[in-house]
């Protein structure tokens, strides 16, 4: 890896995208498309500090949301204590008050979590995720009970720079500010001594410790920093949704940010990022043509883990190292010859999935904008056995089909991963 | 005195319940070192097996089927996903059975609707079993508790009555030499999965019924049995069982009290200063939290668990 | 119809939204629970507001030559995900919502709904609540955006513990409800009317439940039972409401219930014989209330989706009253049509349901009923197939359900 943080390649990068960022609302100005921005910000700085834990230090935890929800809460309380008394520009800097809290939730419970790793450590989080979750509803005070804690953005009557954050399109803007920030932040952590001593620890605890670290000390560090960077996360979705309620804390959301972290690929920096791309526009793209998506996403989740366990990053990344050996043409039209046979398992499955949607539903069809069904409008042959048959047909076909190009591509693959490992050596 | 011979039965009903989900999970865990996150979702699977078989043939041969239909479900699970994510390490087994969890719920929704289903109890068990203090113990409640009984012994005899019971205690402590004897590690995995998941699947089709089969049902309960598998003492049977009971009576009894954290300071002579959300919170309000409270604690004071023998 | 779904088989999502709004409709976007523990509560709903819309209105010539159409946004129960449901409402063209199933997600759309509307005056939308009954909805959180057709949680309490006022076999009360903004103020109604009407009757206990997570009663029954109360009051809904009656009856708890929400959604079928002569409900309606068209629709849509039993005769008052403020505004801008709806009083088959002005609260006739074996002249129907169905004990005129209001309303 590179030894300078920010060498200039990187630095372009880097810049490249802050420019794409900020270029994507002028281009896309349906509000649809800034909200959905907004939450893919949001969600790539959560699952970020998230692979803090699980990619870098190799901390499975089940209880990640209560930084974040922490962070949420605090963010909204100072928010609504303010009140007219401040402007915009303390509203701006409110997350980093999140992300206080979270690093003071880091303190207290990583004290308690940090002692051991592994299952343990696993398990321990778990509990007290729900322990923090139930407790939010014994307190309405704090937590405003079932109906949680609202606020408004828009503080006081002056403006900064013309920006007072109320429009979704100024909020976007000021997300993008906080999340590259942390980005940056995060990734300059994994460059420093505490960074790789993470890495260390995550791959050989008995070694750190015999080189003379302290390995709960590192796991303890990393809990708080890795509850900072949630913590500002969950101040950025107060701001953005401008209400907190006691999910944002529970196991649901430790379990998404869990999901999105893996997808992307936790074996890499960047890898969450992809994740927390992919699994926003899927959960409001495809949720909002399919009332089966969250089965979807299990099934690609099964998938990835049994398949791709380093995510999509890893993906890329074994493409890369192929093309830069040249070999990447090789591949190529083995690629195009199992799209196909993929694509027909994927119709058929889908088709039978909506099917059985469709059939459960019927005409009152629920869901988020009820396209769904009219969209696979076949209620009309609902009944006959046609469209399954059809449905299961292609189904059949689709497998067969995978499993005879599916295992000339295996052997390719494999031919040519050996080449590509054969020129290295 | 009434309402503590109730709540008595009420809550080692529901922990002998919880002690079925357990110990499904603890056998897993201790063969396999696999966390279960999908295993209250096999519970939710024997519920509404039952269901479907109740509505076609009724409740009495779906007592039998169902915890058969999904122990063959969870050995399918074990052999097709499981052990192929075993190759990547103990974290992917784990977000294999968490991803598992959501897709199993998604499924239910998909075969039986988001809205919870009218799994009904038997005529046969409908009725009062006996009354005490003039409150009526419902039958079904003395059917639970005569079914998980029954298991706990089924259970015990094959553990340590059979062959396979010997293979598999030995296999808890000793997976290698187990496997250095000749055994077939992987299939007795899958047995044990299986078996595993047929004992939730068992108290599914006795819990769906008692209380209600939707879709929730699965989350609404899983945490619940982690917590005692922890509290008991990862790998620890007995454990379990004395966890399931602990949490179950917990469960009942602090629904019951509604003295709150001052009079309970007030009892040891402490007055607390009046006004504190905390100071009035009363148990009742703190019955959702008491189990999560225990595992915390036991985790910090003893963290092998009750009965636990090994720490991780 | 089929056709043009037929037609949109390929279409993307994206597409078929942009496709679905080009359509001449008045779009009211609904966005209540459709999963979790309330998804049969919120389904319920969405049925009966897409059977009243096209009955009662785009059979009749609908709006302005348009059709009304309701369309369902999940939000789990959850006021978080009512938000994130408006903000995708809002994103996709519609201007009207409607919400009941929970005070707690009622007042975040509340807030949101006068947020976006300060911030967007040309886009403002307009909420129509038919269920949610927090009182301060109407009070000290009244919004001109906000329209309630249900009485509040205040309202009813006071039609009950009016009734209340002359029953001499009450002595001990017991309270039990969720542990939200709706339980914790139905609890201290009918503490203080109580206090008021009744200082014989002790209140004996008072509790609250997690809500839409408790799946056996038993312990609660165990502990109503040990208090000795032969009266609980609960204003308990869904899921929370079945299963304590389902528990009260396998412990043969012997009290009498009085709630606000038995009379549908499973709660019958939960109850089944145990409740007779037991549970009682207030409403705005129930089917033994003598009727000419409600009585006709509700059988219609019986049979239309059995298994949903029509209840919700308020969400039939509120298309109907929509329409008709859509149909006499000048345009359909939600503050033109909020203007026409203001002040309206629209004659329904139980009387007249009057939309007060200055806080936007619905005041309607109200019914007192107790679980009956049906048949005979006054209970003609069963509830749910139960053989038991709801009996009229007294009637609240709509004068008499009033009460006075906090509400300062901040005008547009």
């Amino acid at each position: 890896m590179n030894s300078a943080i920010f060498s200039r390649s990187r630095l372009a990068l880097w810049g490249g995208c802050l420019a794409l960022a900020f270029a994507l609302p002028l281009v896309l100005k349906s509000g649809f498309i800034i909200s959905l921005l907004c939450q893919i910000g949001i969600m790539a700085v959560f699952s970020l500090s998230y692979n803090m834990l699980l990619g870098q230090t190799g901390l499975l935890s089940f209880g990640h949301a209560v930084y974040y929800g922490l962070g949420a809460f605090a963010t909204m309380h100072l928010l609504n204590a303010i009140g007219k008394g401040g402007g915009p520009l303390t509203t701006a800097l409110l997350p980093f008050v999140g992300g206080l809290a979270g690093l003071a939730a880091g303190i207290v419970l990583g004290y308690v979590t940090t002692r051991k790793a592994g299952t343990t450590f696993a398990m321990i989080t778990l509990g007290i995720g729900e322990m923090v979750a139930a407790c939010s509803l014994m307190f309405p005070g704090i937590f405003g009970g079932e109906g949680g804690v609202s606020g408004n953005r828009v503080v006081g009557k002056e403006t900064l720079l013309g920006f007072t954050w109320g429009p979704q399109v100024e909020m976007y803007g000021l997300i993008v500010l906080w999340a590259f920030a942390c980005t940056i932040a995060m990734f300059a952590l994994t460059q420093t001594p505490l960074g790789r001593m993470a890495n260390a620890v995550r791959d050989n605890p008995e070694r750190a410790e015999f080189v003379g670290y302290d390995t709960e000390r590192v796991r303890f560090l990393m809990v708080i920093l890795s509850g900072f960077f949630a913590g500002v996360a969950g101040g950025l979705s107060a701001l953005n949704y401008e209400i907190v309620t006691a999910e944002t804390l529970n196991a649901h959301t430790s379990g998404v940010v869990l999901l999105i972290a893996f997808v992307g690929g936790i074996g890499f920096f960047y890898g969450p990022i992809i994740g927390a791309i992919l699994v926003t526009v899927m959960q409001i793209v495809i949720g909002g043509m399919t009332h089966a998506w969250l089965l979807y996403f299990g099934l690609f989740f099964l998938f990835m883990v049994l398949v791709a366990p380093g995510g999509i990053a890893s993906l890329i990344v074994v493409q890369r190292a192929l093309w830069q050996a040249g070999l990447l043409g090789r591949m190529l039209p083995h690629y195009a010859a199992t799209a196909l046979p993929v694509l027909i398992l994927l119709a058929g499955l889908v088709g039978l999935i909506e099917l059985g949607y469709a059939l459960l539903t019927g005409d009152a069809g629920v869901g988020a904008g009820d396209t769904a069904t009219k969209v696979l409008g076949m209620q009309l042959q609902l009944g006959t056995p046609g469209p399954w048959l059809t449905a299961l047909a292609v189904t059949g076909i689709g497998i067969v089909l995978t499993r005879w190009i599916g295992g000339r591509l295996r052997s390719e693959w494999n031919a040519t991963l050996a080449t590509l490992h054969g020129d290295k050596a | 005195m009434e309402f503590v011979v109730i709540s008595l039965l009420n809550g080692i009903t529901y922990g002998l319940l919880l002690f079925m989900l357990s110990s499904g999970l603890t056998l897993i865990f201790s063969m396999m070192g696999i966390l279960n996150f999908a295993h209250a979702s096999f519970y939710m699977l024997g519920a509404y097996f039952a269901y479907q078989i109740s509505t076609l043939v009724g409740f009495w041969p779906g007592l039998l089927v169902a915890p058969l239909l999904v122990g063959a479900v969870g050995a399918l699970v074990e052999r097709y996903g499981l052990r192929r994510a075993h190759r990547f390490g103990h974290v992917a087994e784990l977000l294999f059975t968490f991803g598992l969890a959501f897709v199993v719920e998604e499924v239910v929704h998909l075969i039986w609707g988001k809205v919870a289903v009218d799994y009904k109890i038997p005529d046969e068990l409908d009725g009062t079993l006996f009354t005490l203090f003039d409150t009526a113990f419902p039958m079904y409640r003395g059917f639970m508790m005569l079914v998980s009984v029954g298991m706990l012994v089924a259970l015990y005899a094959l553990l340590t009555r059979t062959r396979i019971g010997l293979i598999i205690q030995a296999a808890l402590t000793k997976p290698d030499m187990v496997e250095a004897l000749g055994h077939n590690v992987p299939r007795i995995f899958m047995l044990v999965f299986g078996g595993g998941t047929a004992l939730a699947g068992l108290a599914g089709v006795i819990g769906g019924n008692a209380f209600i089969t939707e879709p929730g049902m699965a989350a609404a309960v899983g945490s619940i049995v982690f917590v005692i598998v922890v509290v008991g003492g990862l790998g620890s049977l007995g454990g379990a069982f004395i966890a399931s009971l602990l949490i179950g009576c917990i469960q009942t009894f602090s629904v019951g009290l509604s003295i709150s954290i001052t009079d309970v300071f007030a009892l040891i002579g402490v007055e607390l200063l009046e006004g504190s959300q905390v100071a009035r919170l009363t148990i009742t309000q703190l019955a959702p939290v008491l189990p999560y409270l225990l595992m915390v604690a036991i985790l910090i004071f003893r963290p092998r668990g009750l009965m636990g023998a090994r720490e991780n | 119809m089929k056709q043009r779904n037929f037609r949109s088989l390929a279409i993307v999502a994206g597409l078929a939204l942009a496709a679905s709004s080009a359509y001449a409709q008045v779009k009211i976007a609904y966005i209540d629970p459709l999963s979790g523990p309330f998804a049969n509560v919120g389904e319920a709903g969405l049925k009966g507001f897409k059977e009243a819309a096209e009955i009662l209105v785009n059979q009749k010539g609908g709006i302005k030559g348009q059709k009304l159409e309701f369309v369902g946004f999940d939000n789990k129960g959850s006021p978080q995900e009512s938000q994130i449901q408006l903000k995708a409402a809002i994103d996709q063209g519609f201007r009207y919502i409607t919400q009941g199933n929970g005070s707690g997600a009622a007042h975040a759309l509340i807030d949101a709904v006068n947020k976006w509307n300060a911030r967007n005056p040309d886009k403002t939308v307009l909420f129509f609540n038919y269920a949610a009954v927090d009182p301060t909805l109407t009070n000290e959180k009244c919004s001109f955006w906000h329209f309630r057709f249900d009485a509040n949680s205040e309202m009813k309490m006071e039609a009950i513990t009016n009734f209340l006022e002359g029953d001499k076999k009450m002595k001990k009360v017991f309270i039990i409800g969720q542990d939200y903004a709706h339980g914790h103020q139905v609890a201290k109604y009918a503490k203080e009317m109580l206090a008021k009407k009744r200082k014989d009757v002790k209140v004996v206990g008072d509790d609250l439940h997690p809500i839409g997570r408790v799946k056996d009663f038993a312990p609660y029954i165990a502990k109503i039972k040990a208090s000795g109360a032969d009266t609980v009051i609960t204003g308990n809904w869904g899921n929370d409401l079945s299963l304590l009656v389902k528990a009260a009856k396998d412990a043969k708890l012997n009290t009498r219930f009085i709630t606000y929400y038995a009379g549908g959604l499973g709660t019958p079928q939960a109850m089944g014989a145990s409740g007779e002569g037991k549970v009682l409900q207030l409403t705005e309606w129930h089917m033994n209330v003598p009727t000419k068209d409600t009585e006709k629709f509700a059988l219609d849509f019986n049979k239309k989706y059995p298994g949903v039993w029509f209840y919700y005769l308020r969400i039939n008052n509120m298309v109907q009253m929509v329409a008709k403020a859509m149909n006499e505004a000048k345009s359909l801008d939600p503050k033109e049509v909020a203007l026409a709806l203001e002040d309206m009083r629209f004659k329904v088959d139980t009387g007249e349901v009057w939309m007060r002005k200055s806080d936007h609260q619905a005041m309607q006739p109200l019914y007192i009923s107790i679980f009956a074996k049906a048949g005979g002249k006054n209970v003609k129907y069963d509830s749910e197939g139960t053989g038991y169905g709801w009996k009229t004990l007294a009637t609240i005129s709509q004068r008499d359900s009033q009460l006075p209001t906090a509400c300062i309303m901040e005008r547009p």
